[in-house]
């Protein structure tokens, strides 16, 4: 089969199909055949990886939402705990010194100096009376006796008795935090420890704590201002262009499409005891990254696989539709060549009846028109009339035409045994051409005969063998002109056949007579004394040698006669042919 | 040298026979297997001359039967199916026969019939 083109049933038209034609209409088997084992075979790969396609998405999804939340949740924690250290502390040392203990600067002075040794991020200290003054402050910032009363913070100290201030800039211009716990001072009274934390050692902890470069934590306060620096919104105490999360004692994820669509992921959680939301925002498109080459492998398998599948279907269809074309050319050639060949005996046999028949009536012609002109010859008183001596001779001849023509018809459909002896084919072709070397001689036609391969001595008949090779040789020597070419070529074809071929260099023979030239009474030497049916006798010849005959023919460049015959003989079954010709 | 014409058609045989006297060759016909035995009984024969066809009975059967009763009798066949030669020798059946096809040359009948007999005219 030929792997490219055009296969050669697709152009194939089928004009004798009748009532079942779809059941021949090729082209439409071939599409039928892929279509449904392309549908079979595809939908469930598509389905599966598209299902597959969806599967590993959400998977990829839920786990970068899980990594996120994990991050979320441990910065939280470390965040929650830092704060919660340094308002332990504080608590710890007003539950541990008086009140006067602590107005007393120098010791306020030692206390913030070990809070600093022991935890660092501590910037000052001050103690605050129930009437929002500062009574004692140590630290940088020359803040001694501010007062505090109307500010918020110190509202929500005196209500709630701690508090954790958000990141602000306050007199100081300078950004830091409040950490203050209320004391109660035995007599009713109260007073307020208060810290201010380093905003840097903040900072540190929650953008530090995100080392990937695809995710920006921060912190923000419930009106969604940046607590801490963040990378993609900028600074301090700026309003982030997010919604602010809801409340969750939980981390949470959500998902946000910024304007400029960039697709986000943000993590957050509420941090307990303070103001601070925790946020981190990650780019959903570098975190899927990953599951792009994932995306990128599905969707090649995928069109690879349909590739391959298609074009073996393809394949497969097409050499599977071809193989059924063949055998079905094969099987129409076949039905022809026995139509032929039923015709051509029952025509035979039509003609051996009429010959017959024709034959008894004709002799009776012949012996009363002998008898008539032996009278003439042997009677003297009817010698006197030349003409009528004329007359009968001419009967005579159109007696002996008929019987030539009779007996050639017998010949065609002949019911003589086959007598079989072991022949050297090479030499009754070089007896056959000693019939004709005469005719070859004087009308110089160059006669070549060439063996190729060994040919074993074999058994068939010889006189039929004879006969056959004699026609054929006697039709070239029509086709060709004076000093014209003959070539015989004997050759072994296969294992059990050999094949004598007889190549003129004549007129050849048009397309339309090559097809009827086996049949009896076809001749195209009508006037020329031809009867049309040398090449059915020898069709009939060959058939009963249990061989074939072929015929190619270019017309203006010669034809060429192959007749193959088997090396072992089998008696034919005439009576089986008679019955199925029904004669 | 005496001939018996044996074939079912009499209009061939006679003319046959009277030809065949013209040209000095003494010969009977019959138109059945059975007469033919009979003649054959009657007068002695050198030739029969058979058709391969005639009714009830085949020449060769014939010919069969005639060779049992006279031996030394020769046979030639004319037959209404043509062969490739006009004539041949030989076949399966028939032996060293002769055999003519319908219609026949005379002169060929005379040739073989001279040649069988060994050409005592």
């Amino acid at each position: 089969m030929r792997l490219w083109g055009k296969p050669k049933f697709w152009d194939h038209y089928d004009v004798a199909s009748g009532p079942h034609k779809s059941l021949f209409n090729f082209r439409r088997v071939w599409l039928l055949a892929v279509v449904v084992m392309s549908v079979v075979s595809l939908l469930p790969l598509i389905f599966i990886t598209v299902v597959n396609y969806r599967a590993t998405k959400r998977g990829f999804e839920s786990e970068i939402r899980l990594r996120t939340t994990r991050l979320v949740s441990n910065i939280r924690r470390s965040v929650a705990f830092f704060l919660e250290e340094r308002r332990s502390a504080i608590e710890f040392i007003s539950r541990l010194h008086g009140r006067e203990e602590l107005n007393n600067p120098a010791r306020l002075a030692f206390i913030l100096e070990n809070l600093k040794k022991s935890f660092g991020g501590f910037v000052d200290l001050g103690v605050v009376d129930a009437q929002g003054n500062q009574s004692s402050y140590v630290g940088p910032y020359a803040l001694q006796g501010k007062n505090y009363a109307d500010q918020d913070w110190f509202q929500q100290v005196f209500q709630k008795g701690k508090y954790v201030s958000e990141v602000y800039l306050g007199y100081r211009r300078v950004p830091h935090l409040v950490i203050a716990v209320k004391h109660p001072d035995g007599n009713g009274d109260f007073y307020v420890l208060r810290a201010t934390l380093d905003t840097e050692r903040f900072n540190h902890m929650v953008t530090g704590a995100e080392s990937t470069e695809t995710g920006d934590a921060f912190l923000i306060n419930h009106q969604g201002e940046l607590q801490t620096p963040s990378r993609t919104f900028g600074t301090l105490l700026k309003k982030i262009p997010l919604p602010v999360p809801e409340y969750s004692s939980h981390t949470e994820t959500f998902d946000f499409v910024t304007p400029d669509r960039t697709p986000l992921m943000i993590g957050y959680a509420y941090i307990q005891d303070s103001p601070f939301i925790l946020l981190m925002v990650k780019d959903k498109n570098r975190l899927m990254k990953e599951w792009n080459w994932t995306r990128l492998e599905l969707i090649g398998f995928l069109v690879f696989s349909v590739t391959v599948i298609l074009l073996v279907i393809l394949g497969t269809a097409t050499y599977l539709v071809e193989q059924v074309y063949l055998a079905d050319q094969r099987r129409v050639a076949m039905l022809h060549k026995v139509e032929y060949a039923n015709k051509l005996a029952s025509i035979g046999r039509l003609a051996a009846g009429v010959a017959h028949e024709i034959n008894n009536p004709l002799a009776i012609i012949n012996e009363k028109a002998g008898l008539i002109k032996d009278l003439f010859t042997y009677r003297s008183e009817y010698r006197a009339d030349p003409r009528l001596i004329g007359l009968v001779d001419a009967i005579l001849h159109s007696v002996e035409r008929c019987a030539a023509i009779t007996r050639r018809l017998l010949r065609f459909a002949r019911h003589m045994e086959v007598s079989i002896q072991t022949v050297q084919l090479e030499e009754v072709v070089r007896e056959v051409l000693g019939f004709v070397a005469k005719e070859a001689e004087y009308r110089s036609i160059e006669v070549r005969v060439e063996v190729e391969g060994e040919i074993p001595p074999f058994e068939t008949d010889r006189g039929k063998l004879q006969q056959i090779f004699l026609n054929i040789i006697n039709n070239a020597f029509a086709a060709v002109s004076d000093g014209g070419r003959l070539v015989i070529t004997l050759k072994r074809e296969k294992e059990n056949t050999v094949s004598v071929s007889f190549a003129d260099n004549g007129r050849g023979i048009p397309p339309e007579d090559l097809k009827r030239v086996f049949e009896p009474f076809f001749t195209t030497r009508a006037g020329q004394g031809g009867t049309g049916l040398g090449l059915s006798i020898t069709y009939g010849l060959v058939q009963e040698l249990g061989g074939t005959i072929q015929v190619r023919s270019t017309v203006g460049q010669g034809t060429c006669f192959t007749v193959s015959l088997p090396l072992k003989y089998e008696k034919r079954k005439r009576e089986i042919d008679a019955d199925t010709i029904g004669g | 040298m005496r001939i018996l014409l044996v074939d079912d058609e009499a209009e061939l045989v006679s003319t046959l026979t009277e030809r065949l006297s013209f040209r000095g060759i003494e010969a009977d016909w019959v138109t059945t297997a059975e007469e033919a035995l009979e003649m054959a009984e009657k007068g002695s024969y050198d030739v029969a001359v058979l058709d391969i066809k005639i009714p009830r009975i085949s020449g060769l059967t014939l010919k069969k039967l005639l060779e049992e009763r006279h031996p030394k009798m020769k046979f030639i066949f004319l037959t209404g199916h043509g062969s490739e030669e006009d004539f041949r020798i030989g076949s399966a059946e028939a032996g060293e026969d002769y055999y003519l096809i319908k219609p026949v040359n005379l002169d060929l009948l005379i040739e073989k019939l001279k040649e069988i007999t060994g050409a005592k005219a």
